[in-house]
């Protein structure tokens, strides 16, 4: 596929005008790239993903085709035609 | 009369409403597992308009408002509240939401963590970060307290541009010119956990509240110390004589009766409970002179507190006095405080709590 899928967590549809899957086209060179575009049209989603210093936030865990990007180059990991994003809370809470 | 009760706590926001204050109504929580550190009810404004600063764990915090009593929440778009580029600084939580006073009934403030003061020009849809005291040269000498640092406490001026905010740690600071300029005034007040028992700023005031008389008097409970200043805060005197202890969370002023307030004394800094297990208000009627124990209907064997924000006034007649707890009951008196019944019970943590009449 052309673009990167970005797949939110279901608490996340409420702010994402119903939407659990959200494609980018063309692929944003990087995953902060693709949340600097995401912003435009979903910034309540963003904001719960990273904080107004462009840290992601803590508890909250972003894959790109399955790895984790604490271990990549976090929002710096790149992106291409194809890849897959997802979005899951981590385990947190009491 | 309906009085809605909005309930803040760490897993969600409750509603309650009451035609008598005796009997209350319940609703299902907004917001579950979203911690609610505080909330506002603003009947200056037609609807009147319920606010709340929620924090996901996972999804950090944000703030969302209400028009028509509760039914649907909003929130705004760009981000209520953010810390402007050049800070390098995250929203942490809203912990207090104050709207203004009538004659400016667009102002909302916000008493955020980290340390920071937010005003509102729209009723509490977008904020902006007030700069002259994020900047303060204290700053950087204002410690966290076990909850966090941050802004506690805003009491606007009924009539002048002087604001007053409370912070643990950090002190009372006062604004005379709309909210560029601060300056500590905690003369008085004791800091039990510094060298210095006395110092300029650094006390852990943990609420402040202004007498019904008008802005010149205020209340504070103090991390250790319950105090009483008749000058704006230029100088604080000790009001703890009488009481069971000058430890304690909140403080209550009446909005209608001068000299009137609350506390709830708990044992000490080390001892985080009810003097003796037992829950018991204290009420002054002489602003601080004498205190008086108030109890019934309060619990005689009880291990909880109640937090700086989960205890409020109303402003009906007589006053209303509600008080939430960390084992999640809310207690109402219809009576200024003298009994008191369960609202609820079973609840998450109560963090915040207030109460208006609704028309």
């Amino acid at each position: 596929m052309t673009g990167v899928e970005v797949r939110l967590p279901a608490v996340l549809a409420d702010v994402a005008g119903g939407r659990r899957i959200v494609v980018m086209s063309p692929a944003p060179v990087s995953l902060g790239a693709l949340l600097d575009g995401l912003e435009a049209d979903l910034p309540a989603v963003v904001r719960r993903i990273r904080d107004e210093t462009g840290a992601l936030r803590r508890f909250v865990n972003v894959y790109v085709d399955g790895e984790d990007v604490r271990h990549l180059d976090g929002t710096a990991t790149p992106l291409c035609d194809g890849c897959l994003v997802q979005v899951l809370p981590s385990v947190a809470g009491g | 009369m309906a009085v809605l009760l909005m309930i803040g706590t760490r897993k969600g926001l409750f509603l309650a409403r009451s035609d008598d204050r005796r009997t209350w109504t319940l609703e299902e929580p907004a917001f579950l597992m979203e911690e609610v550190a505080s909330v506002a009810v603003d009947t200056r404004r037609t609807p009147t308009r319920l606010l709340a600063g929620t924090m996901s764990w996972h999804y950090g915090p944000t703030l969302v408002w209400s028009d028509d009593l509760g039914a649907s929440w909003h929130e705004t778009g760009n981000a209520a509240l953010a810390f402007p580029a050049d800070t390098g600084t995250a929203l942490g939580r809203v912990w207090q939401l104050q709207p203004d006073h009538p004659h400016r009934p667009d102002v909302v403030w916000a008493g955020c963590e980290p340390s920071s003061l937010w005003r509102s020009d729209d009723g509490g849809e977008t904020f902006s970060l007030v700069r002259g005291l994020w900047d303060h040269p204290h700053r950087e000498h204002w410690a966290p307290g076990f909850g966090g640092a941050a802004v506690h406490t805003v009491l606007p001026h009924p009539s002048t541009d002087q604001v007053t905010v409370a912070m643990s740690t950090g002190g009372v600071y006062v604004s005379d010119d709309g909210a560029t300029g601060w300056t500590p005034r905690n003369q008085g007040i004791q800091a039990t956990f510094l060298p210095e028992r006395f110092p300029e700023y650094g006390q852990c005031v943990h609420k402040v509240a202004q007498d019904a008389s008008g802005p010149d008097r205020l209340y504070a409970q103090n991390h250790h110390g319950v105090y009483r200043s008749d000058d704006a805060g230029l100088s604080w005197e000790s009001i703890a004589d009488g009481l069971p202890s000058d430890f304690g969370f909140f403080v209550l002023a009446s909005p209608r009766t001068p000299g009137t307030a609350w506390v709830m004394p708990l044992e000490a800094d080390a001892r985080r409970v009810p003097v003796g297990g037992r829950m018991r208000v204290h009420r002054t009627s002489d602003a601080g002179a004498t205190w008086h124990e108030l109890g019934a209907g309060l619990p005689d064997r009880a291990w909880t507190v109640a937090l700086r924000d989960a205890a409020c006034v109303d402003d009906a007649d007589p006053t209303g006095v509600y008080i939430g707890t960390r084992d999640g009951v809310v207690y109402a008196s219809d009576d200024e405080g003298d009994t008191y019944r369960v609202v609820a019970e079973h609840l998450p943590d109560v963090l915040s709590v207030r109460a208006a009449v609704i028309a």
